[in-house]
């Protein structure tokens, strides 16, 4: 019993950080219809960043800010470089554009920082548990989820209560009506992109935080596709609710089903379960039913 | 062309200005560089002023008012010929972006509301354009022509009735402050009261208002009534143009437009022919 609470607790705190990641997923495909294979990158360079600015002595809050700003920077800069010129072009080759990015992220951060992998030293969040009756929930997970948590209501106030939140929103339900009241679906493109990175980028800089930094932070980032499928490819509360069922399912299955299947059933369930659950509910919990070609 | 105007204010009607607002000249449109659909239309609309732009389905309507608002380049269509003149200006190279920041606004048809926003967050977002006043400001105009969307506002426009989004997507429009609106069949696919308390509130909104209204209609009789004047067009050309009163009396309008005879009685379609225009050997 206790084993099952452990795992179950753990699992939501971790699926909060995936929430996270899965909202910069959502942000790109609900603004532009694209699903961004390079996701997991962006987590990856996120932690990088992160991980750099704290070696050099900021403190880890202001590492972060400071990811957000360059997220924001490198976000716009992705999209106007590379998928600006995309707009109106079949949804495959942009698909195809997003995996190529991928790698040619991956090539850059094994130039930059290398293969190896590096933790945050000296540690941010102490190693003492903290104790509630007989629950032990690690700091670095508590804190996790707090920090995604409080980013994720922000993300969802600036969608629900400004200007531009709102245009996003517009842009998703129709372009071209969006445009004829002047947004500019370039603009918005180039705003859901900066944004994901921004998200992802701190997700991806608490998951390092978790287990260390090295290259597999990034298929992290892939994990969280399983998450964004069951939530509805375009529904922000889905990705939240898709990101903690991921979390609890992979602690779940790590803690019980290891023994019988050694080796990572705990990265294979969720897609496992994914697979299962898009046979009966193929748009999630709360996507659009809106048939997509890819 | 001229002439068709100065007749309108020498008629006593609403304009004030002679000076049109916009102007159309000659304008050719093809879509992906081969599909001829408009070929030399011209036209006016007078400061302040409805002008109804009549013709059957495929006759180039839509593409006339998407040449204007430039919305044309979303479909790969083109203005390959002509110019389009705003108030003096030359926009028909402008993109989409640039003429709706002049104040060119079109409501498209086939009511397309931002179905996952409510009714109120959809008026929001037309208020991107904003130039005076606020938000709130705008709100509250919109309301006061509006009253129905005021009942509505929060709720998802998805799930509200035709008639509602339709009015959503003019209010939409309407937040913007538009200096020109170009509305595309309003009356599509609506219960006739429901038509009829939109086009009041359009009437009512050009009166008060002074916004200048281009009106695509497929509804001949009622775009008459409403329009002191109209452009009539066929297969991409314009092939006539009067004040309403005149248009109602034409024989050809009568016959086909409102599917009346000579005597006045509905006749069968099977009976009606085309406009007939005389043989242009050189267009």
């Amino acid at each position: 019993m206790e084993l099952f609470v452990m795992s179950l607790i753990n699992g939501i705190m971790v699926g909060g950080v995936y929430a996270l990641v899965a909202l910069g997923w959502v942000l790109i495909y609900k603004c532009s219809g694209v699903l961004n294979l390079a996701m997991g990158e962006l987590t990856l360079i996120g932690a990088y960043v992160t991980l750099t600015f704290y070696q050099i002595g900021v403190p880890f809050i202001m590492s972060i800010i400071i990811t957000l700003i360059i997220g924001v920077i490198l976000g716009i800069l992705v999209e106007r470089i590379f998928l600006d010129r995309l707009i109106g072009e079949p949804i495959l080759a942009v698909l195809m554009v997003t995996v190529g990015l991928s790698f040619f992220f991956k090539g850059i951060i094994e130039f930059i920082w290398g293969v190896q992998t590096q933790a945050f030293q000296p540690p941010i969040f102490s190693l003492e548990p903290i104790e509630i009756g007989f629950i032990k929930i690690s700091r670095v997970y508590l804190w996790s989820f707090i920090l995604a948590i409080v980013l994720f209501l922000l993300f969802s106030a600036f969608f629900k209560y400004t200007h531009w939140g709102l245009a996003m929103q517009a842009t998703a339900d129709d372009e071209t009506a969006a445009l004829s009241v002047g947004v500019s679906a370039r603009f918005v493109y180039a705003a859901a992109w900066a944004i994901a990175f921004m998200s992802a980028g701190v997700g991806g800089a608490l998951l390092g935080n978790i287990n260390g930094i090295n290259i597999s932070v990034g298929y992290l980032g892939l994990l969280v596709l399983p998450a964004v499928v069951l939530g509805g490819l375009n529904s922000i509360p889905g990705a939240i609710v898709g990101g903690i069922t991921i979390g609890i399912l992979q602690n779940l299955s790590g803690t019980y089903l290891d023994q019988y299947f050694p080796g990572g059933v705990k990265e294979v369930f969720p897609f496992a379960f994914m697979v299962v659950f898009m046979l009966f509910k193929p748009y999630g919990f709360w996507g659009w039913e809106r048939i997509e070609r890819m | 062309m001229g002439e068709g105007v100065a007749r309108l204010v020498k008629r006593g009607n609403v304009m004030e200005k002679v000076e049109p607002i916009l102007k159309l000249n000659n304008v050719e449109v093809k879509y992906q560089e081969v599909i001829l659909v408009l070929k030399g239309v011209s036209l006016e609309i007078p400061e302040g002023g409805i002008i109804a732009l009549l013709g059957a389905n495929g006759a180039g309507k839509s593409t006339t008012l998407k040449a204007i608002s430039g919305l044309l380049k979303v479909e790969v269509g083109e203005v390959t010929d002509g110019s389009i003149e705003f108030q003096g200006e030359r926009i028909h190279k402008k993109s989409a972006m640039e003429i709706s920041k002049r104040g060119i606004i079109q409501v498209i048809e086939g009511r397309k509301v931002f179905e996952h926003l409510t009714v109120e967050e959809n008026l929001k977002v037309g208020a991107h354009l904003r130039k005076t006043g606020s938000t709130k400001d705008g709100l509250e105009m919109v309301y006061h022509y509006f009253p129905r969307l005021k009942q509505k506002r929060n709720e998802v426009a998805g799930y509200i009735s035709g008639g509602e989004q339709q009015m959503t997507v003019i209010g939409r429009a309407l937040m913007a402050q538009p200096k020109l609106m170009l509305l595309d069949e309003p009356s599509m696919g609506l219960a006739p009261l429901l038509i009829k308390e939109i086009f009041d509130i359009i009437t009512k909104l050009n009166h008060e208002e002074k916004i200048p209204i281009l009106l695509v209609e497929q509804n001949v009789k009622l775009a008459l009534t409403v329009a002191p004047y109209a452009y009539v067009l066929e297969n991409g050309r314009l092939v006539m143009h009067d004040t309403s009163e005149k248009l109602k009396e034409n024989p050809d309008i009568r016959d086909f437009y409102l599917g009346l005879s000579d005597v006045g009685e509905r006749k069968s379609f099977r009976n009606v022919k085309h406009y007939k225009r005389r043989k242009r050997w050189l267009t």
